[in-house]
């Protein structure tokens, strides 16, 4: 499945588990800003257990995306940045609560989300001030995941919330993988963490 | 004074504050999470956003000033006094779910913060979905400009405070964290005091 979401707009599709879904920037300063729901519609991603588990404050390649009941959602497989912000929240998006209704979602719903292609600086100052990085998503950038369950995924191509520059579209091509060893050979290596998610995930549902 | 009470490791509280209310959390021992949310005491559905918060203040750590903000961009309630200086709010609340993912299966039983949240939250119609990313109140988070992100040794002290403005009526959900596999609670989860003038 190949489809174009424009600039400015929001979207959503099921993402049966072991499928990849693959996010292109068609133009610089994109951003994908997404939400993903698990199989039993309740389970949602958890940034925070996401990161914590992970050690990192960003998410790349070679990183699990964790439901709140610690469980795989996807895998990050390949990306083009390894750097996607997942500290400041989708832009506040009529379109995007539009797109969970659509599902029977509601404002209850609404939890962290990956600005995927967007890139927040960290200072290492006593406050961890937060900066904008205006250069970091290139046309032609982009990242795939891999569902590790069946999926509901929201795309909102808004601008990020902390650009100042015009919001772009972004390509989905959602594929069926054949791909089933939590590392690809010569890909990122995953934690222990992750692949003690992606084992139970497995074992309980994939 | 309208609340002076003592929370054990391990349990917890659900508050009614109303607008205006002032609540203080004493970090009765030291080195203590505290790991808290807040709601808009008349929709719930109206709760804490961490990311939002942290989009309005363009910064990580919550200290004095940092407004508490809610998934509809309300202001839930300000940080007025702290004697911490710094608390977290990406690091989530320990579930027994990830404490099987970040150390085994050997803590799948261990009593975690989201038991808690459900316990207490069940009476307000706060359940699963309901729960969200909190507060952290006197936990460690270092965040850093290479992107990583651990949890640390605390910097809290015995008797170290924050204290919170609710900007409306409020319900806040807390679960003091009985963690023992991380340094969040200094590996000794210790009693906390909720002070309330209202
Ligand atoms: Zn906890």
């Amino acid at each position: 499945m190949k489809h174009e979401i424009p600039a400015a707009a929001a979207w959503s599709a099921p993402v049966r588990a072991g499928r990849t879904i693959t996010l292109t920037a068609l133009a610089d300063n994109a951003n994908a800003s997404t939400l993903i729901i698990g199989a039993d519609r309740l389970d949602r991603l958890n940034i925070p257990d996401t990161l914590k588990s992970q050690m990192s404050a960003r998410i790349r390649a070679g990183m699990v995306l964790m439901s709140d009941r610690g469980l795989a959602l996807a895998t990050v497989v390949a990306s083009g940045s390894d750097w996607h912000d997942c500290l400041i929240g989708a832009p506040p998006d009529r379109l995007l609560q539009l797109e969970l209704a659509k599902h029977g979602f509601g404002a209850a719903d609404l939890h962290g989300s990956v600005n995927f292609f967007s890139k927040v600086r960290v200072t290492d100052d006593a406050r961890a001030s937060l900066t904008f990085d205006p250069d970091h998503a290139r046309t032609g950038d982009s990242v795939t995941l891999r569902a590790e369950q069946d999926l509901l995924v929201f795309v909102s191509t808004a601008a990020h919330p902390l650009s100042t520059t015009e919001p772009a579209p972004i390509a989905v091509h959602i594929e069926t993988s054949v791909q089933t060893e939590p590392a690809e050979p010569g890909g990122p290596e995953l934690r222990a963490e992750a692949v003690r998610a992606l084992e139970l995930t497995r074992e309980l549902i994939a | 004074m309208s609340l002076d009470t003592v929370v054990e490791p391990g349990d917890g509280a659900l508050l009614t504050v109303p607008a205006n209310g002032r609540l203080r959390i004493v970090d009765l021992h030291g080195n203590q999470a505290v790991d808290t949310l807040f709601y808009d005491s008349h929709d719930i559905d109206n709760r804490y956003s961490a990311f939002d918060t942290i989009r309005a203040q363009r910064a990580v750590y919550l200290t004095t000033g940092s407004r508490l903000l809610s998934t509809s961009g309300d202001e839930l309630a300000v940080i007025t006094d702290d004697t911490c200086g710094r608390h977290d709010t990406v690091g989530g609340a320990c579930s027994q779910e990830s404490n099987v993912i970040r150390y085994g299966v050997h803590t799948r039983h261990q009593h975690a913060c989201r038991q808690t949240f459900l316990t207490y939250g069940a009476r307000a119609g706060i359940g699963q979905r309901q729960l969200t990313h909190n507060v952290n109140f006197f936990m460690n988070v270092p965040v850093t400009s290479v992107g990583d992100l651990r949890f640390d040794d605390g910097l809290s002290a015995p008797g170290r405070y924050v204290e919170l403005t609710a900007s409306r009526d409020l319900l806040v959900l807390i679960s003091n964290c009985p963690q023992v596999n991380n340094p969040c609670n200094g590996w000794n989860p210790t009693p906390v005091q909720l002070l309330g003038w209202w």
